[in-house]
């Protein structure tokens, strides 16, 4: 098989920056309206900051993978003497939660790192945070190519769903320092 | 479809627990835009001049402002507005945090609470579900912490919750609403709706905030962005630290506080310590604050950090915000800045502003050491500095004994104290506390501000315009040569006009005219910011801010589609301000109550203030009295309020 190049695009996460004005998700949800900007609302945001302030918790999280069933069973992460919620670092939009999920329809959001063409310099989550809690890193990294099957391409209704973007497997998001 | 505005308000009749969402009509928005403006007209259409505070009539209205829930940076000021207890006039104190944009997003831009609920309830407002539930569980339950229990009990760790705490319960005076690290704290908010039965009003949305145009919005707070980074970075040279950059005055983040140490007063605001900041205390003071600061945080869409998680030791955490950091310790003569670190967290908790309320537990002090309060008011009462404040400030919370006095404030306590008590209440305009400043020569920008805004607090009046004269002519040449944000050239002349000393200094320069003007471009700017919904710290209270009356009329225009110009602009806030005073005259607002407390300078030219209060009425179209004149009234398209002040014989029929 042959080598293929292929981007890895990653957004670091320094939540210890982070202030919790949610710019991130006010600028997501604008940015993926349509038109663009016509419309905000945070719950329509592939980013959400999950916050408890009297923890000290400001945890950025972006909107990974879609998961038809929940997880067989939960984490509950204690770092640094602070206990977060269940699931808090997780991505997925899953049913045992309402984060990443259209309000209206129920569908899964999924950050698509503001692909757009012409391309950003970086998507615009990473513009907006002016305490520069979010930076934006790409590399390339060399992969054997995979060979798609006929049978294995989605079809029907699933594959109509925005999150079922077959590029952002390439992508990382979320390198967290934490304290 | 309404652009940056829902369109809707929620009506609650808190005795029936009736609940509407109600349609506005759209020309209000072109009339008053929103949040102050929009919420003075309701007070004038729906509250009569002989309601009183804790009356069922009185309304208390919590609102967005316009901007709120868009991503005009830093726009997240709620609004709340009431007839006060202590003023009898009707007040707006706002806060910063997370509240109004989530009411936005829920779909509404106001909650307008009428009448009082038999017992003590919270509102959940879920989208178009909204609740009024039992709160009899959180009777006497912390500001701070009831919030954190409501979302716990609403499984909905994103609401986002104002609360009162014993003090709003107990109908005192300075309670105020709390949410978050921000509150509504000035002139009686948490009373009111402690006296309405309502602890909390928790809210959480999921709906879209429209923008008119959207693209064009984002492409103009790209320069506003520009402009934040610059300021950021490029602090303003020859002023004190804490006026030297942008946000509300980012006081977590600065620990040199020699300016308000040594210039504001200790006590009752009686005592001015100019060599306060010495080496020991500088060490004191900022090794506290470092070591109590957990995270430093901001409001809603807000690049500044103005507030931080604190956990001072011994104490339980709490978001601290503003000038309260300090005003516990100046107040009680305590040189430790640990002491206040810890009395806030308590305070916070019981729901008290920190500006009035070490100020009362202060004036209480003096008339224990002058005999006129007596062992018998103080019975129980630690003798230490520290362990009395914590003392009167339970007692006023709870409203026991001497505290039941007090919790009506300086003004009337002194009044019921009698004995002489009046002599202490010296630091009052409208029976309402200011800061602690005495200060020598009178100040003619000052004396305006604070003598005639509706706000009857100078914090949020003052601002865009430098505070005193810069000592040399390069200084001044320096800072006007880039400053954008005056509304007319002729203030850069002012600036370079201006000197420390001599004919150019005040009281006499800037002229009685000059004076009109500047407090008049300031007060107008405020005005913008609180229908806005815009933090005064990124716009009118501070130097060369980020918004300003050239880039405000784009931004609107691009959220609302309501094309508007800086005339267009100014005649709106003219008119809200003009309802507001008109309002207020109503209620028995006059000349004779425009007048700071007589020592707040030491040297008064009484001549000179007098022509300052006519110079600045005339300028702004009103009588020798204080009231909005017919003629001007009309140009605001403001006749039916001109036939209500010539009905009630505030103005005369043919006259003025």
């Amino acid at each position: 098989m042959a080598k293929i190049k292929k981007k890895i695009k990653t957004i670091k996460v320094d939540a210890d920056k982070c202030n919790g004005c949610r710019a991130c998700e006010i600028v997501c949800s604008g940015y993926h309206s349509t038109p663009k900007y016509s419309s905000i609302n945070p719950a329509r945001s592939r980013i959400h900051v999950i916050s408890h302030r009297m923890k000290n918790i400001w945890l950025p999280v972006f909107a990974g993978e879609y998961a038809p069933a929940e997880c067989m069973g939960r984490d509950k992460y204690v770092i640094d003497g602070k206990e977060y919620d269940e699931c808090s670092f997780c991505r997925a939009s899953c049913p045992s939660r309402d984060f990443f999920k259209e309000p209206d329809s129920g569908l899964p959001l999924k950050c698509d790192m503001c692909e757009s063409d012409p391309p950003l310099s970086t998507p615009m989550c990473v513009q907006k945070c002016l305490n520069n809690v979010l930076t934006y890193e790409e590399r390339e990294e060399e992969v054997e190519e995979e060979e798609v099957k006929v049978e294995d391409v989605e079809t029907g209704l699933g594959s109509m769903i925005p999150a079922r973007q077959t590029w952002t497997s390439d992508c990382i998001i979320g390198v967290y320092s934490l304290t | 479809m309404r652009y940056a505005e829902t369109g809707y308000n929620l009506e609650i009749d808190l005795a029936t627990g009736n609940i509407e969402r109600v349609e506005t009509d759209p020309r209000l928005m072109e009339l008053h835009l929103g949040g102050l403006g929009t919420n003075v007209k309701m007070h004038w259409d729906r509250v009569p001049p002989e309601t009183k505070a804790f009356d069922p009539e009185n309304l208390l209205i919590f609102s967005t402002g316009l901007l709120n829930g868009t991503p005009a940076y830093s726009a997240n000021r709620t609004l709340v507005t009431f007839i006060s207890p202590q003023s009898h006039l009707l007040a707006y104190p706002m806060m910063g945090g997370f509240w109004s944009a989530e009411l936005k997003y829920a779909g509404y831009d106001k909650v307008i609470f009428r009448n009082k609920s038999p017992k003590l309830v919270y509102i959940w407002i879920n989208n178009d579900k909204v609740e009024i539930r039992d709160a009899t569980h959180l009777k006497g339950k912390g500001a701070l912490e009831t919030q954190d229990l409501i979302r716990e009990e609403l499984k909905e760790p994103r609401a986002q919750v104002a609360a009162i705490g014993l003090a709003g319960e107990n109908r005192v005076f300075t309670a105020s609403i709390e949410q978050g690290r921000s509150s509504a704290s000035r002139l009686g908010g948490g009373a009111v709706m402690g006296d309405k039965n309502i602890k909390a009003v928790a809210v959480r949305g999921t709906k879209d905030v429209y923008l008119a145009r959207g693209a064009e919005f984002m492409q103009l707070m790209e320069e506003v962005t520009e402009y934040i980074n610059f300021r950021n970075t490029n602090p303003i040279p020859d002023v004190m630290t804490i006026l030297s950059g942008i946000g509300s005055p980012q006081e977590m983040k600065h620990t040199d506080e020699k300016w308000h140490t040594e210039n504001f007063m200790w006590g009752n605001a009686r005592t001015r310590r100019r060599d306060f900041w010495n080496k020991k205390n500088e060490e004191n003071w900022t090794s506290t604050q470092l070591e109590s600061i957990t995270r430093l945080i901001s409001c809603f869409n807000c690049p500044q950090q103005c507030g931080a998680l604190v956990s001072p030791e011994g104490v339980s955490r709490y978001m601290m915000k503003c000038f309260g950091k300090l005003t516990y310790s100046m107040a009680a003569y305590v040189d430790d800045l640990g002491f206040n670190f810890r009395i806030l967290q308590r305070a916070t908790e019981y729901g008290v502003d920190s500006f009035s309320t070490p100020q009362i537990l202060a004036f209480a002090v003096e008339l224990y050491e002058a005999g006129i309060l007596t062992d018998k008011d103080f019975e129980g009462c630690p003798p230490d500095k520290e362990g009395r404040f914590f003392w009167l400030l339970d007692r006023v919370a709870r409203r026991e004994g001497i505290g039941d006095i007090l919790a009506d404030g300086v003004y009337y306590a002194a009044r019921k104290i009698g004995k002489g008590a009046e002599k202490f209440d010296h630091n009052t305009i409208k029976k309402h506390e200011q800061l602690p400043l005495k200060l020598g020569m009178l100040d003619p920008i000052y004396f305006l501000m604070y003598s005639t805004n509706e706000k009857i607090s100078i914090t949020q009046i003052e601002g865009n315009f430098p505070q005193s004269a810069f000592p040399t002519r390069e200084q001044r040449e320096a800072f006007v040569k880039d400053w954008i944000q005056v509304p007319d050239e002729r203030f850069k002349q002012y600036i370079l006009d201006w000197e420390p000393r001599g004919d150019h200094a005040i009281p006499y320069f800037p002229t009685p005219e000059m004076c009109s003007e500047i407090v008049d471009w300031m007060e107008m700017l405020h005005n913008i910011d609180d229908a806005l919904g815009l933090c005064a710290g990124m716009s009118s209270f501070c130097l060369k801010p980020p918004y300003h009356i050239h880039n405000y009329p784009k931004l609107i225009s691009a959220a609302t589609g309501m094309d508007i110009d800086e005339a267009g602009l100014k005649k709106i806030v003219n008119r809200s301000r003009n309802l507001h005073r008109a309002f207020n005259n109503e209620r028995g607002l006059r000349r004779a109550d425009e007048k700071p407390p007589e020592d707040h300078w030491k040297r008064r030219f009484p001549e000179l203030e007098e022509k300052l209060l006519s110079t600045y009425y005339k300028f702004k179209g009103w009588n020798l009295d204080g009231v909005p004149t017919r003629e001007r009234l009309m140009e605001l398209d403001l006749g039916y309020v001109a036939e209500d002040l010539e009905k009630r014989g505030i103005l005369e029929v043919g006259k003025n």
